[in-house]
Formats: structure tokens, sequence, C-alpha cells
């Protein structure tokens, strides 16, 4: 371990350049930081660069908000790459060398806190104190940091949960996400089960997984255009061009507006769901069926065991955990779907669900309270899955 | 790559038959290869057809006659980059997504390493609310979040939004990284606390170069997590267009262009391209990352 003592000289050039070095360099993220959350700084920026190549007009323009802004674009991109990747590094580089210049016993009780206290930092920022306040506010108590404030809504109290539990139109969202539940988490798992035994019987396995698993690669949104596409519908009499209708037509049907009719719609976009989700549950499971020893399987073959009882009686239960593990998961990201119901149907048409009826309450109504009671829904709903799934992981990783 | 026990032993008439009763396996898959494939195919065929073929006939009709070369253009492509600000929002999306990738893994890095082989108060208690934090789902976040980041002003900023993924991604990373990270062997920090290496240099010189294996892994799970994510840029971002990444823009061109198929086909395909590359190209590191745990809940 050659090359890792650290510079003893107390009084060399790096004792004082090292610790100048550090706070230039914090000082600079934070100017940096000032820059980017300053949406007009990169266009004052870009205007200035061009009066210092003489174009005062195309200058104005920018600093007027219009223009050409790709100038600006450029420049918040280089800026914004340079403070996100090398600033976050800078932070800990420099706070470091400031905390090893105290000596001990400093240097040793602080170092530990600027390892993890930018991470317990952002956790209590993002997680901790929001889940507490969504909390409070769906009783109907406002708490805000910043200006620090506490404000009991008007009116409000249980009323939110109120109409949260009991009005009808929630008991439809609230159905909807039980069916995304058990038939997107049933066919997302079924089917990853049975295609990842299937393939695992022929040479270019590989190849043919890369078919199935090629979805995970694309977004929720660019799978529901995909889809939106396939469920296209035009009235009867014109050229059907969505691929469902043109199947459904060449058997003599009468197109049909999917994705305006409830309650197929639902099942429709459990559709995309099941082929973005079923690559993730093969991969899982075919490594966990490639676990089985073939000795038990063949030894079944000997005793005259059919393929249907092999896969029953011993591939099954022998992968029993991956399968728990894979089924949580798919579950826990089926129950907080949001980008498929938002660009399929926008909730129309009977098909709303949770995470998109907050989304709405938020940004539609602007009715924050009971966005926080469909957060704090979907919380108790995640809940017991995620402390199951946390269960799981522990056991195969922390000592 | 499934063997082929014992194939090479059998006579040509037994082989034969062995050919025949693997054919429904065979047929089988390659039906379900096909069958997940088409819909990205239509998507594929539709984004370079020309916009007046695209409402006559349906895209499979295009391949009736594959080498009629007038049917296909790139115009859409051209049109979406240009006029419907693709460009600017594949931009926006690498703004947001390289450091909303970096800095989740460097702080979850330093905090994985400090909870595995350093000493201070309430370690053990924290690590444990750390990784418990992976039962709140980022819906809990959303009001309270926008709420300090509209007060402060870096609501639809960029830097709002590296930071809102960075909290949201940490516990699952902290987590992952520890597993790993703990299970360096424990002679390595031995040797080099005798030579007087200090955390720091440990960290960067020791740990993080041993560590590539599971970075890489996670990197490109955030990665398409974060390209691919629509949620969180619509909240923290918003749709304005100097700062609305690619799903956002996808989005908001099903709502204007809703049944403009020439639009939305090359626009979702320019949105998915990256991720399909860094997909094809790091495969297996993928998977195992996905292997690894390293899911979101």
């Amino acid at each position: 371990m050659t090359g890792l003592a650290p510079d003893k000289e107390p009084f060399g050039w790096r004792g004082l350049l090292l610790p100048l070095g550090a706070v230039a360099g914090l000082a600079g993220v934070v100017l940096a930081l000032v820059f980017l959350a300053d949406s007009q700084a990169s266009a004052n920026v870009a205007a200035w660069f061009y009066d210092l190549i003489g174009n005062p007009e195309e200058a104005a323009l920018l600093r007027a908000g219009t223009g050409n802004r790709l100038l600006a674009k450029v420049i918040i991109m280089v800026v914004a790459l340079a403070v996100g990747v090398g600033g976050i590094w800078m932070i800990y580089t420099g706070f470091n060398v400031l905390v090893e210049r105290l000596g001990d016993p400093w240097t040793r009780r602080l170092v530990p806190w600027v390892f993890v206290g930018p991470c317990l930092l952002l956790l209590t920022v993002f997680l901790v104190w929001p889940a507490i306040s969504t909390v409070l506010l769906s009783f109907g108590v406002e708490v805000r940091l910043i200006p620090p404030s506490v404000e009991v809504v008007s009116g409000a109290g249980l009323s939110d949960w109120e109409w949260g539990l009991f009005n009808s139109q929630n008991h439809q969202i609230y159905w909807n996400n039980v069916i995304w539940l058990v038939v997107g988490t049933a066919g997302s798992v079924g089917l990853g089960l049975v295609i990842a035994w299937l393939f695992d019987r022929v040479r270019r396995e590989s190849l043919a997984k890369t078919f199935v698993f090629l979805p995970m690669a694309i977004s929720l949104v660019g799978a529901s255009v995909i889809w939106r596409f396939v469920y296209a519908w035009r009235p009867g009499g014109s050229s059907q061009y969505g691929l469902l209708n043109g199947i459904w037509t060449s058997l003599g049907g009468e197109p049909v507006a999917w994705i305006q009719t409830p309650p197929l719609n639902t099942y429709l976009m459990i559709v995309i769901l099941i082929w973005l989700q079923t690559g993730f549950a093969m991969v899982v499971l075919s490594a966990a069926i490639k676990g089985v020893p073939v000795e038990i399987t063949e030894a079944a073959s000997l005793d005259g065991a059919s393929e249907r009882q092999k896969f029953f009686s011993i591939i099954v239960p022998m992968i029993r955990g991956s399968l728990i593990t894979v089924t949580i998961t798919v579950a826990i990201f089926v129950l907080k779907i949001f980008d498929i119901v938002y660009v399929t149907t926008g909730g129309n048409f009977d098909s709303d669900v949770v995470a998109n009826q907050m989304y709405l309450q938020m940004f539609q109504f602007l009715n924050n309270g009971r966005g926080s009671v469909l957060a704090v829904v979907l919380f108790v709903a995640v809940l017991p899955l995620m402390i199951l799934n946390v269960r799981q992981m522990r056991r195969q990783g922390i000592r | 790559m499934a063997a082929q026990p014992g194939v090479g032993d059998l006579s040509n008439a037994k082989r034969r038959s062995a050919f025949w009763s693997r054919a429904p396996v065979r047929f089988a898959v390659i039906a379900v290869c096909f069958l997940w494939f088409l819909p990205t195919m239509g998507l594929l065929v539709t984004s370079v057809r020309d916009p007046q073929d695209i409402t006559q006939t349906g895209w499979w009709v295009a391949l009736f006659n594959l080498f009629d070369m007038s049917q296909w253009t790139l115009q859409n492509y051209a049109n979406v980059i240009t006029a419907d600000g693709m460009a600017t929002a594949f931009v926006n999306s690498l703004i947001v997504a390289i450091p909303a990738t970096v800095i989740p893994i460097t702080v979850a890095a330093f905090a994985a390493y400090a909870f595995a082989w350093m000493n201070f108060p309430l370690r053990r208690t924290l690590f444990i609310i750390v990784v418990g934090l992976l039962v709140v789902p980022l819906q809990m976040a959303l009001i309270p979040v926008l709420q300090v980041y509209s007060a402060t002003g870096i609501a639809g900023t960029f830097l709002g939004v590296w930071l809102a993924h960075t909290g949201f991604g940490l516990p699952l990373a902290v987590f992952l990284l520890y597993n790993f990270i703990s299970q360096l062997p424990d002679d390595l920090f031995e040797t080099a606390s005798i030579d007087g290496a200090t955390h720091f240099q440990m960290f960067t010189r020791v740990v993080l170069p041993l560590s590539v294996p599971a970075l890489a892994a996670f990197a490109i799970f955030q990665f398409m997590w974060v390209w691919n994510d629509l949620l969180v840029a619509l909240v923290f971002l918003g749709p304005q267009e100097n700062v609305a990444v690619a799903t956002v823009k996808l989005t908001q061109l099903v709502g204007n262009r809703g049944e403009q198929w020439h639009v939305l086909t090359a626009a979702a395909f320019v949105s998915m391209v990256l991720p399909l590359l860094v997909f094809l190209a790091l495969q297996r590191y993928f998977i195992r990352g996905i292997l690894a745990g390293s899911v979101k809940g």
C-alpha cells in the first residue's frame, strides 16, 4: 500500500494552499449553484458573449428572454455538467481537507460526518420531513419550512379523508388499482416464469431474451405511445391503421374505440405494463431456474415425470424465494403506476388510478389536502409490501 | 446459453425425431419474440413513412412492398427534431440525467463507506433508518418538496430536479453499495491504516476502484430510471420549452397532436434511442444490476 501515506510536512506549501483551494472550490460550487438557480443567468452570459463578438441585437433579444437560446443552452449544459458532476466531488474533497487540518481528536470525530452528512441531510429534506408533512397536511395541518409557519387549513380537519374514503368516484379509482395490482402483477410474473422456462430450452436463449427484455429500456411514456398506436381507432368505414382494429376488422368485427371503452381500457393499459415488466420477471426467474440442480430434473425425467409435472412440482417450489421477491417488486411498481394512465387516457373513461388522481389534485384542482390523502393511501398500500421486500433483501444482503 | 446434453451421440434418425419433438418449443419461442417486438416495429416503420400514407393504410401494408423506396422518408425525424423541439428536449434530458446519476452514486458511496468501515455514534441506527426509508413512495414527498422549491425559487431549475432524484434514489443506492463495500476484505483496510492512509485516501484510491462493478451496475440503472422518468420531471421541472425533458415533451405532443402519428412515432423513437443504445451495449451490467436487486420500488 505505498503511495497512500499522507503529506507529513506541516509547514509545506501544500499546508497553506490546500485549505485555501478547498475554500475557493466550495465558494465556486455555491456560485455555480446560484447561477443555475437563476433561469435567466445563462441567457445573460450568452448575451454578454454576443456583445463581445459585436452582435448587440441578438444580445438584447436574449436579455429580453427571447432570441436564439441555443448558445444559452450550451452554456447551461457545460455549467450544469461541471457543477453536477464536479461540484459534488468538490464538496466532499473541500470539507475533507478542511476537517483534516483540524487535527485529532476533531478530525477523527468529524470525518465520518463529512462522509454521511450530505446523505443524511438530503434524506431528511427529501423524504423524512416531507413524509411527516404530507401526513399532517392530509389532516388539514399545513407546516411550511420556508418561511416557517404552521397553519390549520380552515374547514379541513377530517374532511379530506372523508372525501378520500367515502367518495364514490374514489371507490372506482381504488377498484381500478386493485385490478391493476392483481392482473398486472399476476400477468407479468406468470408470463415471465413461463417464458423463462420456455427460453431455457433453446440454443439462442440470450438473443430470444433480448426481445422480451428490450421494453425494459423504454420509458412508460414511450411504451404508452407505442401501444396507443396499436389501439388506435377510426370511425367505421375509414381505414384502420391501429394494429388491433386492423386485426379485429379483418376478422369481421366493427372497429372499437378501445381506450375509450371501460372497463376494457384498464385491461388494455395493463397489457402495456405486462409488456414492460415481463422482461424483468423473466431475467430474475431465469437465473433462479438455472440454479435448480440438473440432477433433480433428470432424476424426475427418469421416473417418468412429464414436463408439466416437472414445472409445477420441481421448478416452481424450488424457485419460490425468487418468485416472492419478483412478485413483491412488481406489485409495488404496479400500485404506484402513473405514467401509462396519464399518457393513455389521462384518467378519463373510468380508468383513473390513485397516483394519477393525486397528480390531478395537485396541479389541476390545486387541492394539496386531497392530494396528500391520496399519497398517504398509496403509502399505506405499499407499506406492507415494502416491509416484506426490505426483509427479503436483508436476508439476502446485510450481514 | 442452454446446453444441449447428449445430442452429439445420437443416431441420425434419433436426431431427426429430436428435432421434431423440439419444434413446438422453438415455434413458441419465435412466436413470443415476434409478439414482443411487433408493437415496437409498428412504431419504427410508421416513423419513416410518409404522413399521407400513415392514415391511408396500416403500417404492415408498407412491409408488403418493402423495397418501394418512395414510401420511406426521414422527414418526420427532421420535423420533430427542429420544429417540435425534440432536440432541445433531448439536451435537457442529458442535463438532467447525467448529474442525477453521478450525484446520488457519489453521495451514496461516501455514506456506504462510512456505514461499513467508520466508527461514529448512532451508526447502526442511522443505517437502519436510511434503508427503512425505502418504504416511502416518492408521492409522499411531492407536495412538501414542491412548496419548499417554490418558496426558494428552485422549482423549475435543473438543480431542483437533480436533488429530487438524488433524495429519492439514495436509500436504494446506499443499501446496494453498502452490501458491496462492506464485503471487501478486512486486511485491505488494516494494511492501509498501518500505512497511515486517511479515510478519504482509502475511499478514493482503494474502495472506489474495487467497487467499479457495483457502481457501474447502479449507474446504468439510475441513468435509465432518470431518463425514462415522467413524474419527477413533470412536478419539479415542468413543461416549459427551455427545461422540458424528452418524456415530458413527448407527453405534451400526445396531448396536442394525439392523432398525428408521423409526429408521435418519430418523437417517441427520439426519446427512446439513447436508453435503447445504452441498454443494448451494456445489457450484461444491466442484468447484473437487476439480479443484485437494484430495482426501484
